[in-house]
């Protein structure tokens, strides 16, 4: 089996991080076969966390963001050709050039994108961007280092605030609209949502917030003039960057007869595909924001993360387990870690803060700017969100995966004073935001009704 | 061997040139040890790392409830002083030295280490062997410290009576009576404070390109050090910047000189020298023992750290340690996974940590040709006193 496991075809559909770290441990586990890695994009693997930092402030060139290749995977790169289809019986991926690929063991690792204006004349307007791929990230910094009147960002979820934070800093006038009552409110909950809002406004955003866009603006020429919102204003501007959170790639699949719908594809602990009935395959992985799994640490229910660490992390399991024999085989378990820079602050998240009913600040303070917030569920610690403490993650982390009693013990030297008043964590419900969180927990609903496919004939 | 001792075991001098067999039996013991004098030992990786990342930890000596030889009246540097005020000390600190507020400043200095190296180099004598403390692995850090902060470098032999004295406050020697160590310390300590403050005032108005000048010169009225902040700081990164990274370097050829197989792959792979120095950070590191304090009691591995005790975080045994890095006793220049603790790690994490790793790569760097033929003229070599920040005293070679 261990021999058997090493040999043959496989195809890894994703050319981004997912893809390229599990090619590389693929080889690394001593995997000998051929490996096909296909990409709809036609770069190599790039990193994305810079494109709305560094290179929204023209500190790096979105070309230079390369991923590093830790090894040759010594694969055929299939780049700039999207796969279409899935045929799983016949074990072949479909490509957009009519070729398709046969494999032994496949590898989903199509990630997200970003997601669009939903009203597509709104959307084709000169100057509305959506920030996800190298493309969006250079037209979108050449448009800010041509000094626009004022961006409009839409949505104030990570990546809405980390542009905002970025223009602000490169001096231009920004308007965020936020469907819901704070900036990072969906992913955070109420308490640091605040202090992201003042954070916004100290730094000169103007922040409105409990509204929602509801028309883009051109002039006769298709060129981006505003938005009005819901509440009678209207915003003048001159640069759109539409930030509602990702959209997953799984619509290729739709005929697949895999448990994949628009909260990514479901899969085991082992990264093993479901099937629509709930059946696991063995010849089919999912890794990466794509997929959604279950975590022990957070009832079992399936989580979807779009968080670089997760991508790593669960690459690295899919290619393990894809090359190993069944009691060899490792359950992916890390615990969602994200960070984010805006406005000077780094910002922090261990654990999943939407899953939780009270918060406590254990370690400085919201008028200090730098804190340790710990969120509770039912009684035990479920999460931590730092503030420009990012050393404190650690500690948090091992209260998180020891279900450590909630609120967490006294003792420390910058301990907050409030660190013994539970407050309600206040997680908005998603559907009142105007972005998609990162972290989501997507509960055991299956994504499409159950409906037994008759064999013909 | 009862456990109780090992502390004591590993501080007498007598262990100097080896006390790695002392750690081993601590994390087989442990790898959290009560002592008999009430403090405790930790020894193992895990708990080690879970301690420093741990906010109830204190490195403040006046969290300690349990009676101490000596009650001085020291301003605490950031290095023993907790959140918030280490944050906002360390903060201000490395406005002038690292990222975000000068993030090339170090960097910036390779060429000018290169430079002063080379000089050592060139002016190593013929007649007699070369001691690598005495005549390049101390000089090297103290030359470029005193450029960093804007100290002449003529005063040198006066901050280094000064810094001898500090830094034996900085031991522990379980049992002894170190009062007059310490009084000895308290004098040294004013006096290089009042020597950095002059320097420092000589700046103000007229900024050079250094550190204290930058500290004197800061416009902001919120982002400036008191006279009293500023004197403990400069003494702090003045001190630290050369008694640890002598160690490293002599510990580094020391280390070579024992496996030449080494030496024959850096010269061979001379990119491999970055890794080496952080083989040799886990290996042979400079700093082997952090106090910390726990603020309430604080259980780990089953073992409860009671609130106000002296506990001992054994950073050279946790670099040892076989949970953590496979074949911990080996050196391999090339490992990869190699997270060690040599520069501590959490909030404290080596502040220096850059500017230690410039001067490694480049004095071992500089150095490999001539070790390819030289040889110990005595091995162990004769070790400094100082259990805490171990190294040899002298290490004699023939180039």
């Amino acid at each position: 089996m261990a021999g058997e496991a090493r040999d043959g075809r496989i195809v890894v559909v994703g050319a981004s991080l997912a893809g390229l770290r599990a090619a590389e441990t693929l080889r690394d586990e001593g995997f000998t076969g051929s490996l096909t890695v296909v990409g709809d994009e036609p770069h190599p693997p790039y990193d994305r966390p810079p494109l709305s930092k560094q290179v929204l402030l023209d500190e790096a060139p979105a070309d230079s963001t390369g991923l590093p290749v830790r090894r040759d995977p010594d694969a055929e790169w299939r780049l700039g050709v999207a796969a279409t289809g899935l045929d799983p019986l016949a074990r072949r991926v479909l490509l957009a050039d009519g070729e398709s690929l046969p494999y032994d063991r496949l590898l989903i690792a199509t990630g997200t994108r970003a997601r669009p204006w939903p009203d597509p004349a709104g959307a084709a307007l000169d100057g509305v961007f959506t920030l996800r791929t190298r493309e969006d990230a250079t037209g979108l910094a050449a448009r800010l280092a041509a000094g626009p009147g004022r961006v409009l960002v839409v949505g104030a979820g990570f990546t809405g605030s980390e542009i905002a934070s970025a223009c602000r800093k490169r001096g231009l006038q920004v308007t965020v609209a936020e469907r819901g009552p704070d900036p990072l409110v969906g992913a955070l909950g109420g308490t640091l949502s605040r202090l992201a809002a003042l954070m916004h406004r100290e730094h000169g955003v103007d922040l409105r917030c409990g509204v929602t866009v509801t028309a883009l603006l051109g002039d006769g020429a298709g060129r981006f003039t505003g938005a009005d919102l819901s509440d009678g204003t209207r915003v003048e501007a001159d640069v759109c960057v539409v930030a509602l959170g990702a959209v997953r790639n799984v619509e290729w699949l739709a005929e697949s007869g895999l448990a994949a719908g628009p909260r990514g594809i479901a899969c085991d602990a082992g990264c093993r595909a479901f099937t629509r009935y709930g059946i696991v395959t063995d010849d089919i992985f999912v890794a990466g924001d794509v997929s959604r799994f279950p975590h022990p640490l957070f009832g079992y229910q399936m989580l979807s993360l779009e968080h670089w660490g997760n991508a790593v992390a669960q690459a690295e399991v899919a290619a393990h387990n894809m090359v190993s024999p069944g009691p060899l085989r490792r359950p992916h378990l890390s615990l969602p870690v994200f960070w984010s820079t805006q406005f000077g602050l780094n910002i922090k998240s261990v654990g999943v803060p939407t899953y939780s009913d009270h918060i406590v600040i254990a370690q400085g303070s919201l008028e200090a700017g730098r804190l340790a917030m710990v969120y509770g569920y039912r009684g035990r610690v479920t999460a931590a969100v730092t503030v420009d403490m990012a050393k404190s993650v650690d500690y948090y982390r091992h209260l998180i995966e020891t279900a450590a009693p909630f609120p967490p013990p006294p003792g420390a030297a910058d301990r907050a004073l409030t660190a013994d008043i539970p407050l309600p964590s206040d997680v908005p419900d998603p559907k009142g935001l105007s972005h998609e969180p990162v972290v989501a927990l997507t509960g055991h609903l299956p994504d499409r009704a159950l409906m037994v496919v008759q064999p013909p004939g | 061997m009862a456990p109780g001792t090992l502390l004591a075991r590993i501080t007498d001098y007598a262990s100097r040139p080896d006390p790695y067999p002392l750690y081993a039996r601590a994390r087989a013991a442990g790898p959290v040890l009560r002592q008999d004098d009430g403090s405790f030992l930790v020894g193992g990786y895990h708990e080690i790392a879970a301690l420093l990342h741990d906010p109830r930890m204190s490195a403040d000596e006046r969290a300690r409830t349990t009676p101490t030889p000596y009650e001085g009246s020291r301003d605490a540097s950031f290095l023993r002083l907790d959140d918030p005020e280490h944050h906002r000390l360390r903060t201000l600190a490395m406005r002038p030295f690292g990222p975000p507020h000068s993030p090339h400043r170090v960097d910036a200095m390779r060429g000018e280490i290169a430079r002063i190296t080379e000089e050592l180099l060139a002016g190593l004598p013929a007649d007699r062997p070369v001691d690598i403390v005495d005549d390049f692995a101390y000089p090297l850090p103290v030359i470029v410290i005193c450029r960093l902060l804007g100290v002449p470098r003529e005063d040198e032999p006066r901050f280094r009576a000064w810094s001898d004295a500090l830094v034996a406050t900085a031991d522990i020697r379980p049992g002894e009576d170190t009062t007059e160590v310490e009084r000895a310390g308290d004098r040294a300590g004013a006096e290089l404070r009042q020597y950095l403050l002059d320097l420092a005032e000589r700046r103000r108005g007229r900024p050079a390109d250094d550190m204290l000048s930058a500290f004197v010169n800061e416009p902001d009225p919120s982002l400036r050090l008191t006279s009293q902040e500023l004197a403990v700081t400069a003494a702090l990164l003045l001190i630290a910047g050369h008694e640890t990274t002598v160690n490293l370097i002599t510990n580094g050829v020391l280390t070579l000189l024992r496996g030449p197989e080494h030496l024959r792959r850096l010269s061979r792979e001379p990119g491999l020298l970055p890794v080496a120095v952080e083989e040799l950070l886990r290996y042979e590191p400079p700093v082997h023992l952090r106090e910390r304090v726990p603020l309430v009691d604080i259980e780990v591995a089953g073992t409860t750290l009671p609130a106000g005790t002296s506990v001992m975080l054994a950073l050279a045994s946790g670099n040892r340690d076989s949970r953590r890095f496979p074949d911990p006793d080996r050196f391999d220049p090339g490992r990869a996974d190699n997270e060690h603790l040599g520069f501590g790690s959490g909030i404290h994490l080596c502040y220096g940590a850059p500017l230690a790793r410039i001067e490694a790569q480049t004095a071992l760097g500089a150095l490999l040709p001539r070790l390819r033929t030289a040889r110990l003229v005595e091995d162990p070599p004769p070790y400094r006193q100082n259990a805490m920040l171990r190294g040899p005293r002298h290490l004699r070679v023939r180039l």
